[in-house]
């Protein structure tokens, strides 16, 4: 079986981002980027399917500028055998992205696709189950347990209340949450071998899908600053404090 | 054109949520309506009906919603959209996995957790852990949309009188099945509508010391939560996760102790209206959104303040 995992380029989560002062967007010139969180725990998951023999071949799909061949190398280097990137601008909308996904599902006939739940740069968490819709596959969101059962694949899902377990025909989509593993870092050895992995380009036009804008980005603002706060010297004045200034007891 | 909204519930009542979407709704146009998708969700639909501002109540009650599961509720809400403007949903887990789907089959955008409504097509969304808002203007025919329950008031749960309507689609897609669930049971009040938090972090060692928190909790009628650090460590369950991917809160007073202060826990919880912080470290970055920060050991100071309150 082929796993299909998709990573994403985003702001690296420990950097607070900064709002432009023309509040047209944010500021990423000159910040520190890697691959998605959620996205790394998918790429681990799928390797993991392949150490146990489970899957046959790991792909690895980014979509972005030339940029991203950086973090579909982070892939290969921990453990998947191939990458494709599709040329297009940043931040393309969730809804495109899916669409030209849907294509390389077409092409690639993965059994399985595995991707993160949400990237930290615009919290959507939507294009795993879009990519779902359009390729009328089941979805195992939000994923802490992957077991696959012959022809289909059980997932446990952090939900709001507690844990969910759904079964799935294969194939099917799997975004991931943060309990699902803990990913390995990659070894020099690895680092230099996956230099030389196959790493396709492809754009929009060859998938022949054509990128439509759906939303307007008006402006991007700052949220709105707490007033600075004060420290209190001992329980008895927190308490007194909470009584009496914030009327909160 | 009708705004129709999707509620949240178990069957039997509706979920705290689907107010709040419902105001989100309301700020968006006038005709609401309101569809309850499950299994013997009658009790469920009644107390639809009742919700104020609400014209329209459709039923869709089939086997095949009855865990509402993404594959199914996608196509019965995309099939019911072509009569809406709108399709507006709370960003609970629910939301969040079978909206998405609603959106692709419709060919439209997603716009995810809204946190206001500037206009019709014009909508406010945090992005980057809440570091920046952005303003996104929809260009879609019809807006799917999830709202961000703490940015909205809660309409009132009663005093509405909405005509029921069934609706027989029956959409078992038939590639996905339930097969369990385990859900934390709790007597405190949940977490998105509490008035009152105490969360503990990495800093409370074990899960057994959550006990000192609970015991502030009961005295305060709070609900408890936790950082990631905490889960992760398997302190607590997941369903206790403040932040930018676990539960974004907003009560009265949010008492955090032993927890750093992470952009990520900082997502889910800096809208809160009064904010304590009691840490060891005087350099923890959570002072520096906390009202009223204590330096100290928690293990001596939560005992305290159980004593005092
Ligand atoms: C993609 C991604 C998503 C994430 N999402 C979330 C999320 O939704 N929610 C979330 O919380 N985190 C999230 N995180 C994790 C986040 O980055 C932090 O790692 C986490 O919040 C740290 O938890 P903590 O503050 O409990 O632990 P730590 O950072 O280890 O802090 C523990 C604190 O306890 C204090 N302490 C220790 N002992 C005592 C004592 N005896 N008395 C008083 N104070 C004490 C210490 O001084 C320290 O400040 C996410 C991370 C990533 C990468």
């Amino acid at each position: 079986m082929k796993v299909l995992v998709t990573v994403k380029r985003v702001i690296d989560y420990n950097v607070k981002v900064r709002v432009k002062s023309d509040n047209t967007d944010v500021d990423l010139a000159n910040v520190k980027m890697a691959l998605n969180p959620f996205c790394e725990i998918a790429v681990e998951e799928a390797v993991r399917l392949k150490e146990a023999g489970t899957a046959s071949e790991v792909v690895v799909v980014s979509i972005g500028p030339k940029t991203c061949q950086e973090q579909i190398r982070t892939a290969l280097a921990l453990g998947a055998d191939r990458g494709i990137q599709i040329e297009t601008e940043d931040m393309p909308e969730s809804l495109n992205v899916a669409k030209l996904l849907a294509k390389v599902i077409d092409e690639e006939q993965p059994g399985l696709v595995i991707m993160g739940k949400q990237a930290i740069d615009s919290d959507n968490n939507q294009t795993g189950q879009m990519l779902a819709a359009l390729t009328d596959m089941p979805q195992g969101t939000f994923a802490s347990e992957v077991k696959i059962d012959g022809d289909k694949v059980n997932v446990t899902r952090e939900v709001d209340g507690g844990l969910q377990t759904v079964a799935l025909n294969m194939p099917a989509i799997v975004t991931t949450d943060l309990r699902l593993n803990e990913p390995r870092y990659a070894s020099l050895p690895n680092i230099m071998k996956a230099k030389r992995k196959p790493l396709d380009v492809k754009t929009p036009a060859d998938l022949g899908v054509e990128l439509k804008a759906h939303t307007k980005l008006l402006k991007v603002t700052p949220p709105a600053e707490r007033q600075a706060g004060i420290m209190v010297a001992s329980v008895d004045e927190l308490v007194d404090k909470l009584k009496n200034e914030a009327k909160v007891l | 054109m009708a705004i129709l909204v999707i509620a949240e519930h178990d069957n039997s009542t509706l979920k705290g949520a689907t107010l709040n979407a419902v105001t989100a709704a309301s700020q968006m146009g006038a005709d609401l309506h309101l569809l309850v998708a499950g299994a013997g969700c009658g009790a469920a639909a009644e107390a639809a009906a009742q919700v104020a501002g609400v014209a329209k109540v459709l039923v869709a009650d089939n086997a095949a919603y009855e865990h509402q599961l993404a594959e199914n509720m996608g196509k019965l809400v995309a099939e019911l959209a072509k009569d809406y403007s709108h399709i507006v949903s709370p960003a609970t887990t629910t939301g969040k996995n079978f909206m998405p789907r609603v959106a692709a089959l419709l060919d439209v955008a997603q716009l995810s957790d809204i946190t206001a409504v500037e206009s019709e097509n014009t909508f406010q969304r945090p992005i980057y852990a809440g570091n920046a808002i952005a303003t996104v203007e929809s260009m879609d025919a019809v807006k799917v949309i999830t709202v961000r329950g703490t940015a909205f008031d809660a309409a009132a749960a009663e005093g509405g009188s909405a005509a029921v309507e069934t609706v027989d689609a029956a959409h078992d897609a038939g590639i996905s099945s339930f097969v369990g669930e385990e859900m934390a049971q709790s007597d405190r009040p949940e977490l998105t509508a509490a008035d009152v938090i105490i969360s503990g972090g990495r800093g409370m060692g074990n899960g057994e010391n959550f006990a000192l928190l609970e015991k502030v909790a009961d005295k305060l009628g709070a609900a408890v939560g936790a950082s990631r650090a905490a889960v992760d460590a398997g302190f607590v369950p997941n369903d206790m996760q403040v932040g930018q991917t676990g539960k974004i809160v907003a009560p009265e007073l949010y008492i955090a102790v032993g927890i750093s202060g992470a952009i990520q826990h900082l997502a889910g919880m800096k809208d809160s209206k009064i904010i304590v912080a009691i840490n060891k470290d005087e350099e923890a970055p959570i002072f520096s959104v906390a009202d009223y920060g204590l330096v100290a050991d928690l293990f001596e100071a939560v005992p305290e303040l159980e004593q005092k309150i």
